[in-house]
């Protein structure tokens, strides 16, 4: 028998392989896609649309207000002032008020939220919800890994170490970016308003901004992953934290309107300026020196955390 | 063709500083040997796989694989070792042919050659029918060939096979056993394997080590180590409610005898011809034979003799053994 010729493993062809591995165990899944569709549709349907919080401004809660047909007004009121009561037509005063209460609504909503819409910011607020969730719950894909044997069975290939982590996540990352996608899609069906400024270059911004959260959080929880050898304890990690990082966040509601100390948390927090990114790129009109710190500090939350679960996971499966 | 292909010199691993689950185990595996680890759970069998396959490092000692260094050189080892895991690796959610062709991309095999091996393998582990269904659907002696497959897409020179036939039943167990005769043939390789099934070592293997509580009991080929027991095993019994023991001592050939509740175990040389001999010498003592029988010694009774007596030896720390084991399935389990 002729010998064979060595072959190099390369980190790229690797790291492709393992991740495509990953992609397919989900898209050749009909249930599993439905799922994806299916939950961000329940979130904005039960909080973008039942908390609509502009509704709150329109004519039809403004109650019983009762408008005389004919209102009285003295003279001396009137521009240019004028001898003896003048008489002015209710419907047409109920409409100035029901146009400046509105007004006043939209003014709030715009001081507040930036867009006039509810459910426009929490359209994008849910975008990163999501991202955070799945970024989080795909790194524990490896634990799995681990205990079918497939990954001592991986590490016992010529393959580098480095193609094993970045798989994860990579496959973190796409999945996130994919689900991004839909959400905004559906989204903008459902009466999400685009500021006028959107265009699809936008779009590279919101990858960009996606992919640095993930990859900084799906490295820190893989690394926690390969550590803990019960499937649970990232699970109930997972669920313990995901709710206090969401309400501590703009995601829902805008920290302006916090308490003093859940500012300071929401400051720190990721999932805030990953949110405000996104709404600049789509819903608001773009603040370029806001999107800029917003993208400094993902950045460094990115490099941060994942050199931490980088360097953790590798050491770990080089023991 | 002598040359040495796997070397292992006191081997050792500990888990969490105190957990010694392989002792300083040394062999050395010669080319086209089946060489084969038999021992109970938990002897430290698949510990030693590991350190060998590169997953785990040794704490102490060295290995070399076609003398590259598993810690030093591990790369080179991955290159040309193939590994048969005891679990099912593959995925399920994937076809047989895109897990194997998933395995031939880790090792940097371009598709052009991976395509036409694949192809190559599954005839020989005969899937090729089933090569576009998905794992999920494979029985448990399917998927053990196409990890057999997967294991082979490298061409490796040495392949690590960690107790093939694990929870098989006997027949799928048997045809397993001639895929393994086949490839060994087919791939002219070197193979290392863990059982602690007897038959399949017997079978299989050139060589044996025993294994058990991480250490080495004794090392031979089967035949050699049947041998050791000192021939084969005479089994007798008398009507006579008496100790015979130094009677049958004194006939010829006669190695060992052990009483057990009546029923004597004697050990000789060649039975066929001592037995009329012991039968004989009862007889002109007045002594009534009721029952003889005649074993030729298996793995089985070396197996016992060798692992059962140091379970017997420690039987006031069972308890400790037994949860120790159990720290070592987990911490290998990881």
């Amino acid at each position: 028998m002729s010998r064979v010729k060595e072959y190099h493993p390369s980190l790229l062809r690797g790291l492709w392989a393992l991740t495509v591995r990953e992609l397919k165990k989900w898209l050749n899944d009909p249930i599993m896609l439905l799922m994806l569709v299916i939950q961000p549709l329940i979130w904005m349907g039960l909080l973008g649309k039942s908390m609509n919080l502009a509704a709150m401004f329109s004519a039809g809660n403004l109650g019983n207000i009762e408008v005389p047909e004919k209102i009285p007004i003295p003279g001396n009121y009137v521009i240019p002032p004028a001898n003896g009561v003048i008489y002015v037509s209710g419907t047409m005063v109920s409409q100035i008020i029901q146009q400046t209460v509105s007004d006043i609504g939209a003014n709030v909503m715009r001081n507040v939220f930036g867009v006039t819409d509810y459910f426009s910011y929490m359209s994008i607020g849910m975008i990163s919800m999501i991202v955070m969730t799945t970024t989080m719950f795909s790194g524990m894909s490896i634990v799995w890994d681990r205990r079918l044997g497939f990954l001592d069975k991986v590490l016992s290939t010529p393959v580098p170490r480095g193609a094993i982590i970045f798989s994860k996540v990579l496959n973190a990352t796409l999945r996130a970016m994919l689900q991004a996608t839909i959400i905004l899609t559906l989204a903008t069906i459902f009466g999400l308003q685009l500021s006028p400024s959107f265009t699809l270059i936008n779009m590279f911004g919101v990858y960009a901004a996606i992919f640095l959260l993930s990859v900084g959080l799906s490295s820190v929880f893989l690394a926690f992953s390969l550590r803990s050898t019960k499937l649970e304890r990232p699970m109930q990690f997972i669920s313990l934290i995901t709710m206090p990082l969401m309400f501590a966040s703009n995601t829902l509601f805008p920290i302006t309107l916090m308490p003093d100390w859940l500012q300071a948390v929401a400051y720190v927090n990721p999932l805030s300026y990953l949110t405000d990114a996104l709404r600049q790129l789509t819903i608001l009109t773009l603040d370029v020196s806001k999107l800029t710190t917003d993208f400094m500090y993902l950045g460094f939350f990115a490099t941060v955390l994942s050199s931490i679960g980088i360097v953790l996971s590798w050491r770990y499966l080089s023991k | 063709m002598s040359k040495e292909v796997i070397v292992a010199t006191g081997l050792t691993k500990v888990f969490n500083k105190n957990l010694v689950a392989v002792d300083h185990v040394s062999f050395s595996v010669k080319h086209g040997e089946i060489f084969g680890f038999l021992g109970p759970n938990g002897a430290g069998k698949t510990t030693t796989i590991n350190m060998l396959i590169t997953v785990l490092r040794p704490t102490e000692g060295t290995a070399s694989i076609l003398g590259y260094d598993v810690v030093k050189q591990a790369n080179e080892v991955r290159k040309v070792i193939g590994v048969v895991p005891q679990e099912y690796t593959a995925d399920e959610d994937l076809t047989g042919y895109e897990n194997i062709i998933l395995c031939a991309d880790l090792y940097g095999i371009p598709r052009e050659v991976s395509k036409k091996r694949a192809v190559e393998l599954l005839e020989l582990v005969e899937l090729t029918s089933f090569k576009d269904k998905k794992v999920e659907t494979y029985s448990g002696g399917m998927r053990r060939r196409l990890e057999l497959a997967s294991g082979l897409i490298n061409r490796p020179r040495v392949l690590f096979l960690d107790e093939p036939t694990l929870g098989l039943d006997v027949q799928t167990r048997a045809a397993t056993w001639n895929y393994i005769k086949r490839l060994k043939e087919e791939y002219d390789m070197t193979i290392f394997m863990t059982t602690h099934y007897l038959e399949e070592a017997d079978t299989l293997c050139d060589r044996i080590a025993i294994i058990d509580y991480g250490k080495i009991i004794i090392t031979g080929d089967p035949e050699e180590l049947k041998h050791s027991l000192g021939g084969d095993i005479i089994t007798i019994s008398i009507k006579e409610d008496v100790d015979i023991s130094s009677i049958i001592r004194s006939v010829e050939n006669v190695k060992e005898v052990r009483n057990e509740n009546g029923s004597y175990r004697i050990k000789v040389e060649s039975g066929e011809e001592t037995a009329p001999l012991i039968i004989e010498a009862l007889r002109r003592n007045g002594y009534t034979v009721t029952r003889l029988s005649l074993t030729e010694p298996t793995l089985n009774e070396v197996y016992l003799e060798y692992t059962g007596r140091s379970m017997r030896d420690t039987e006031e720390s069972k308890e400790a053994f037994r949860s120790q084991r159990m720290t070592i399935r987990r911490a290998r389990a990881r």
